[in-house]
């Protein structure tokens, strides 16, 4: 079923009858050519990239819980490519432009809103850093605008400029950053690779995996063996538990991020805004709550909750550049948990077992980065090399000295 | 979360600094035949388990002690806490 304006209007005139479920709830069949682990976002849209570029369509994805139960779900909507280093800007850059056409391609309102991306400075010192980023980001196609603080009174009045410790000295602008819809994200591509045969099993969680001389056969799962010509682990916070059923040790650690959501407000924010001297980002979502987070907790968890200090650090980033932000009441907080990798980068890549292949690492950046991993996760899968805009993201980088670090921290994940 | 001090009684976690797990407490020989493959796995692969974990706190606004605690990381539970100090002795570092 296609959705559309006139589809609405008809279905209105007919009592809404004609309305179907979004995708089937199929039993597993006893082999596919590709099983993804992992019904989150990136598990999904590597299902509808495979199904819809590559033409491959005996795919299944398993689920543990209930489709997009996980960090799809959790995290703070936000979707920029603002990044640095030569082997992480052309990949986001490339979902930034999958993002930007995404309702049109899945047929599915993601609610994607380019309604900008600002990353505040305070120094002379982080300007020069952000002047560099901006033109790392031309060299990848993106966008990118230095505001000074005169343009930001303008813009952003309600900022605290003359801030004693932290004074607002400009910005970096990414005018195509935003948000989306995060559940309407694994909604849409869970409908399109639906569509196209591939059989979303939820409640169908992994419990061992079948390799025999190097090369994996299939999975165990609660729901009877499945056999499989390759699988593909795509579980984010998960990441150590299902490889070490495959004996694998992951440069990863599981940290629990923290957001917050406020009562619902007026329109007061016109797009992402993140401090530059301590972690703090917020937005303004669409019914009105403040979104906003900041630093993981630090620790090693699997608990989707978090403890009271880091919610008194990111109150107090809140503070630091918009006092309004004090009036409002926090709603709701919750927690996910994050794939928290040595560099602060992620991996796509094959494992030493034939295959099996692993993608994960995403720290608290995966969800901006759903559709290229998606896209090139199926890339790997279906023609067993790497994309062109993935060929960093190896698991052996260490190995070799090849990290991609950002934040130019070390192999302390807890931080990146 | 309280880190019970084996020194100090009964703290607060946001007085400590995390490091990670205590297996960091190994370091490999820098003169083995495969010192390069051994620091690789120390720096860099972790075992992450969902439930009992040993790791590394440093407590940086306290006594500077680093402690081995033992935590569960789905509940948070803090079972065990050690100094790090003692650990290592145990395992046959000298100092």
């Amino acid at each position: 079923m296609r959705y559309s304006a006139f589809r609405i209007f008809m279905e209105g005139l007919t009592g809404n009858k004609g309305w179907k479920p979004a995708w089937r709830e199929p039993e597993p069949k006893p082999e596919y050519d590709i099983v993804i682990i992992g019904g989150g976002g990136h598990g999904l849209a590597t299902a509808y990239y495979l199904s819809k570029e590559f033409g491959l369509r005996n795919v299944a994805v398993l689920e543990k819980g209930w489709l997009g139960s996980g960090n799809i779900g959790r995290n703070t909507t936000i979707i920029r490519s603002n990044y640095l280093l030569p082997g992480n800007e052309p990949f986001y850059e490339m979902s930034m432009k999958l993002w930007e056409n995404l309702e049109q391609d899945t047929n599915y309102n993601s609610m994607v809103s380019q309604r900008s991306i600002l990353n505040l400075f305070h120094t002379d010192g982080q300007r020069d850093a952000f002047v560099r980023r901006g033109n790392a980001m031309f060299l990848a196609g993106a966008d990118a605008e230095l505001a000074d603080a005169a343009q930001l009174r303008r813009e952003l009045p309600f900022l605290d400029f003359d801030n004693a410790r932290f004074p607002i000295k400009g910005g970096l602008f990414q005018r195509r950053g935003g948000t989306a819809r995060h559940d309407a994200v694994a909604w849409g591509y869970a409908r399109g690779a639906d569509s196209r045969g591939v059989d979303i099993l939820q409640n169908c969680e992994v419990t061992g995996m079948d390799i025999e001389n190097g090369r994996i056969r299939g999975v165990q799962t609660s729901r009877g063996p499945i056999r499989a010509k390759k699988v593909a682990m795509c579980v984010a916070g998960s990441s150590g538990r299902v490889a070490a059923m495959a004996g694998m040790r992951l440069p990863i650690e599981s940290h629990v991020l923290q957001a917050f959501v406020s009562e619902g407000l007026k329109p007061v924010l016109p797009g992402v805004i993140t401090f530059g001297a301590g972690h703090f980002y917020v937005s303004q979502s669409d019914k009105g709550g403040l979104v906003f987070g900041g630093d993981i907790d630090g620790y090693n968890t699997y608990a989707q909750r978090g403890n009271l200090p880091v919610v008194e650090d990111v109150c107090e980033g809140g503070m630091a550049i918009m006092p309004m932000i004090g009036r409002a009441r926090l709603l709701r907080s919750w927690g996910g948990v994050m794939d928290m990798s040595m560099d602060g980068t992620p991996f796509i890549d094959k494992t030493h077992i034939d295959g099996l292949y692993f993608n994960g690492g995403w720290c608290y950046g995966g969800f901006k980065a759903t559709p290229a991993s998606g896209y090139c996760y199926a890339h790997l899968l279906a023609k067993d090399e790497p994309h062109p805009v993935a060929t960093q993201m190896r698991l052996d980088r260490f190995r070799t000295g090849n990290i991609i670090d950002e934040k130019g921290v070390g192999n302390q994940p807890n931080l990146h | 979360m309280i880190i019970n001090h084996p020194l100090l009684g009964p703290r607060d976690a946001a007085e400590f600094v995390y490091l990670g797990d205590a297996c960091l407490i190994d370091r490999p020989d820098w003169q083995a035949e495969d010192a390069m493959e051994r620091f690789h796995d120390y720096g860099y692969l972790r075992d992450n388990p969902a439930g009992e974990h040993r790791e590394l706190w440093y407590h940086e606004q306290g006594d500077r002690s680093w402690l081995v605690v033992t935590r569960n990381t789905l509940t948070h539970e803090i079972t065990h806490v050690e100094l790090a100090r003692d650990v290592a002795r145990e395992r046959g570092r000298d100092k």
